[in-house]
């Protein structure tokens, strides 16, 4: 018996002609990059700058760069492009500064220290952090400091004053940062205190501060300071940068740090103080893991600052990487149309180089404490 | 602004006694074993880093052959790199010993800022640069031509004076940075390039052809570089103005670094007496007597030094000029040693 089965098709349906691509570089441009006239014309515009800004950019960098190894000639020829032979030639002095050549191996030795230190110290899968903060904060330091400054062990003494370049850069930064942390949370709670005399003393403090730019803080520190000392007592000049630095930095960083202990709501501290806490127990276990949190982006922003503010010290003397790459720059041996601009470059890309990596170690750290805050 | 404060300043210490008065400097730098010196961030020829990181120049030489004559040792310098804000500070303060650091001698700053010129290392003078391709000859050809300027220099001031005093019609384009108006230069956004004769020559071995330039002959401004001590004590200034004219003194008898040893032997009582082979002329300074010779031979006299580091073989290629011995019609005259 054969049944009606009229609902099933007996011939096939035509073909039809394939869906609209849905993906593929055409369709993403005509989305993204043409889908209204403005922002065609944006498009247009964009690329007409990049046809017109990269290729002289290439040029100078690459293209018509001389490369290390070229001659003076070469970088002072006509349409010459970077010379990164002179940065080659000197880069020793961007590093160093004045520190006497046979001696390199004891910045060296304490680069590789740092790198050992603080790799492990910042990844949080690293076993054996308790030593490993121990080391870093406190021997680290002690013994960097005497391997720099030698008049021990038989080790020649280099005063600070040859002191120089990217070391010193990292000097000032790396002691700013470190110090002005604890500083800058005592500060906040300093301020946030009841107790009257502290709250005053902090707030003047804070607001001294924050209150005068660096620049005249340096000045201050480097042109006033001498004057007003007895006579024949020198406070070393790098040190009196390091703790212009570190007090300026740790000002800002205390009202940083202040906007993340007011996020907290007050019921976090009453909680605290129910469980029988004190007060210094309360802060540390309940109030500042919460509010440090919140303020990873600002503190570290602080960092960053603070990081390209040591260039400032140049103008009290001190060879930082910026005034080494300045100082070199009126090297006649070296003498370029490009010599100057070259150097600029070198340490803008130096610079970024490292505050790129500070913000993106934060980015990545705010991930991994985000416990549910985020919005 | 700055200046004025740190003027005031330094006015105020010296007026409270409470830093001027370091009696000995010598025995400071005895009892410490180095001369501190106070100089530029880097200018070159005058005091700036070398190939090897090493401080060299003319005014670098100054505090070397000051720390020869103390110690007979040139090494046992340190030094200090600074600002021209900062300078006269750290001097009275007593940060640096000796600020050999391409300073005018002017006599607001002999007579305000509590210090002391030694002498003149170096007589410069305001000059213009300009293209060869231009074929101006004479700064007074200058009337109405563009000249790039640094403002709030006293360059900007004594270009001013010179076009007044010429009756030339005065027309500048105005930088606030040294780098600026040598770009602007380079661009011909102006015809004339204006500044201290010697950055004048440094800047233009800069430049891409070098030789297409032209350094007009004229000096507008008088403009001697010294070295700078505290004032207050006399030990030290005459040590340091002894040191500046034996350096001369050698030039003018022929005593070099190379030929210091045979000159020992010389039968002319001049250089016996400025080699300490007769009398004794450094035990009254509190020095040895052979201090001169510590000097030449390890420092060299000063036409030695300066050819080392300015002179026409060097890139910065100065000629002597002013700069010559006074025999050879130059300035540069020492007081007899005797």
């Amino acid at each position: 018996m054969t049944m009606d089965i009229g609902y099933v098709r007996t011939d096939f349906v035509p073909a039809k002609p394939a869906p609209g691509r849905t993906g593929g570089p055409i369709l993403w441009a005509q989305k993204n990059l043409f889908s209204t006239p403005t922002n065609a014309l944006f498009t247009v515009f964009g690329i007409l700058f990049l046809l017109w800004a990269v290729p002289p950019l290439y040029n100078f960098i690459i293209g018509h760069a001389v490369m290390p190894g070229g001659t003076v000639e070469e970088c002072r020829a006509e349409g010459a492009g970077a010379c990164w032979a002179y940065i080659y030639a000197r880069f020793n002095f961007f590093i160093y500064g004045f520190y006497p050549i046979e001696e390199y191996w004891r910045p060296n030795i304490v680069f590789v220290m740092l790198a050992a230190l603080i790799i492990p110290l910042l990844m949080p899968t690293a076993p054996f952090k308790r030593t490993n903060a121990l080391l870093f904060f406190v021997v680290f330091p002690v013994v960097s400091f005497y391997l720099l400054s030698g008049g021990v062990f038989g080790m020649r003494y280099v005063p600070t004053e040859q002191w120089g370049g990217l070391m010193v850069t990292l000097i000032i930064s790396l002691v700013g940062i470190i110090c002005s942390i604890p500083l800058g949370i005592l500060l906040a709670l300093g301020r946030q205190s009841k107790l009257p005399i502290i709250k005053t003393l902090c707030v003047l403090f804070i607001e001294l501060w924050r209150a005068v730019p660096l620049i005249t803080v340096l000045f201050m520190a480097s042109i006033m300071l001498p004057l007003f000392m007895p006579a024949g007592t020198t406070v070393d000049k790098l040190l009196r940068a390091l703790v212009g630095v570190t007090l300026f930095s740790s000002a800002y960083l205390a009202e940083t740090v202040r906007g993340g202990l007011q996020a907290l709501p007050r019921g976090q501290f009453e909680a605290g103080a129910s469980l029988g806490l004190g007060y210094w127990k309360r802060t540390y276990f309940i109030i500042l893991p919460q509010a440090l949190k919140h303020v990873i982006p600002g503190i570290v922003n602080n960092f960053i600052a603070l990081f390209k503010d040591t260039s400032l010290v140049s103008i009290v003397g001190i060879f930082d990487l910026l005034n080494t790459v300045q100082s070199a720059s009126s090297d006649i041996e070296w003498a370029s149309p490009t010599q100057a601009v070259t150097g600029y470059v070198f340490a803008a890309s130096m610079f970024w180089m490292f505050c790129f990596a500070m913000s993106r170690y934060s980015l990545w750290m705010e991930h991994r404490l985000d416990t549910g805050h985020k919005r | 602004m700055q200046k004025t404060l740190v003027t005031i300043a330094v006015a105020a210490s010296l007026g409270l006694g409470a830093t001027a008065t370091h009696a000995a400097t010598l025995d400071d730098v005895k009892a410490k074993d180095y001369v501190q010196c106070g100089v530029t961030g880097g200018v070159p020829g005058f005091s700036a880093p070398d190939a090897n990181n090493v401080w060299a120049g003319l005014e670098v030489d100054f505090c070397r052959a000051v720390a020869s004559a103390v110690f007979n040792d040139a090494e046992k310098v340190r030094y200090t790199p600074l600002t021209s804000q900062e300078r006269f500070a750290a001097l009275s303060a007593g940060e640096i010993d000796i600020l050999s650091r391409t300073t005018t001698w002017t006599m607001s700053r002999d007579t305000d800022l509590g210090i002391s010129f030694v002498g003149t290392m170096y007589y410069d003078g305001q000059g213009f640069m300009v293209r060869k391709a231009d074929g101006i000859a004479s700064a007074l050809d200058l009337s109405g031509a563009a000249i790039c300027i640094e403002s709030g220099t006293t360059t900007e001031l004594n270009a001013a004076d010179y076009f007044a005093a010429n009756n030339l019609e005065f027309n500048t384009v105005v930088f606030v940075d040294q780098d600026e108006v040598v770009k602007a230069y380079e661009d011909g956004r102006c015809d004339v390039y204006t500044t201290d004769g010697s950055a004048l020559a440094a800047e233009r071995s800069k430049l891409a052809v070098p030789d297409d330039h032209l350094i007009l002959p004229e000096i507008i401004s008088k403009e001697p570089l010294g070295p700078v001590v505290r004032q207050g004590d006399d030990q030290w200034f005459k040590i340091n103005r002894w040191v500046y004219f034996a350096l001369l003194e050698a030039e003018e008898l022929g005593v070099t670094q190379a030929n210091v040893d045979e000159m020992l032997g010389s039968d002319n009582p001049a250089i016996k007496r400025l080699l300490g082979v007769e009398g004794d002329f450094g035990t009254p300074l509190g020095l040895t007597k052979d201090w001169a010779y510590h000097i030449i031979k390890l420092v060299g006299n000063y036409g030695e030094s300066f050819e080392r580091n300015v002179g026409v073989a060097t890139p910065i290629g100065l000629e002597r000029g002013l700069n010559a011995l006074w025999t050879d019609g130059g300035l540069q005259y020492a007081a007899p040693i005797r």
